[in-house]
């Protein structure tokens, strides 16, 4: 059985009719000892098959690690959103309830390559010369 | 999208997670989180709750500014 109801579908693949550019979802896991991870890996599954213009790419956690190390993963379920680039854009956990939401937004973002913010904020942000780290903790509801 | 995702878009030098509190208890403990959102920035400075975005990005070119951080190193 899915883990996203019909009528959540229609919804998500109304909103990814407007994705520009692929986007790429790679995920990490494990099988064993991680509550959730089965769930994770479904609901990506389940986001990907909405549009062509998604992918999903699956590594353990434990034996890929050449992509680990890659994308700098040290936990999982984890979850980065890319598309030619890699952004620096991770979700760790089960992406449900309100996080569900920023993970659409995410791959909206992604594929048109595009912030959204003000002008003012970009100048900034682009001044930035040292590594920020963000993490930004949160709940499912 | 989340602010710390948009920033992450702009600039490659920022890295933007999204955690999940509950799935990740040690973590959430190691950063004092009881509520939520709870940004931290480079595992030391602290954003509260959500923020506009310009705030939001003031709080982390504040934690940014040398000076800032050579006086939270003295003591």
């Amino acid at each position: 059985m899915g883990l996203l109801r019909e009528e959540d579908l229609l919804q998500i693949r109304e909103r990814f009719n407007g994705l520009v550019n692929p986007v790429k979802l790679v995920h990490f896991t494990q099988e064993l000892n991680l509550k959730y991870g089965r769930e994770a890996k479904q609901l990506l599954q389940e986001v990907a098959a909405t549009s062509d213009k998604i992918s999903l790419e699956v590594f353990n956690f434990l034996i890929d690690k050449e992509k680990v190390a890659e994308y700098g993963v040290d936990k999982v379920p984890a979850t980065v959103v890319r598309n030619g680039i890699n952004y620096g854009i991770r979700f760790y956990g089960l992406p449900a309830g309100y996080e569900f939401g920023n993970l659409l937004d995410a791959i909206i973002g992604v594929s048109a390559g595009q912030s959204g913010l003000g002008d003012a904020s970009v100048e900034k942000l682009k001044a930035i010369t040292r590594p920020v780290h963000l993490e930004v903790f949160v709940t499912p509801t | 999208m989340r602010l710390a995702h948009r920033f992450a878009i702009e600039n490659e030098l920022i890295k933007a997670d999204c955690i999940e509190s509950i799935e990740f208890p040690d973590l959430a403990q190691k950063y004092s989180v009881y509520a939520v959102p709870r940004t931290i920035i480079n595992e030391s400075a602290v954003i509260e709750g959500s923020l506009p975005e310009n705030f939001f990005l003031e709080r982390i070119l504040e934690t940014l500014e040398p000076a800032k951080g050579a006086s939270v190193d003295g003591h």
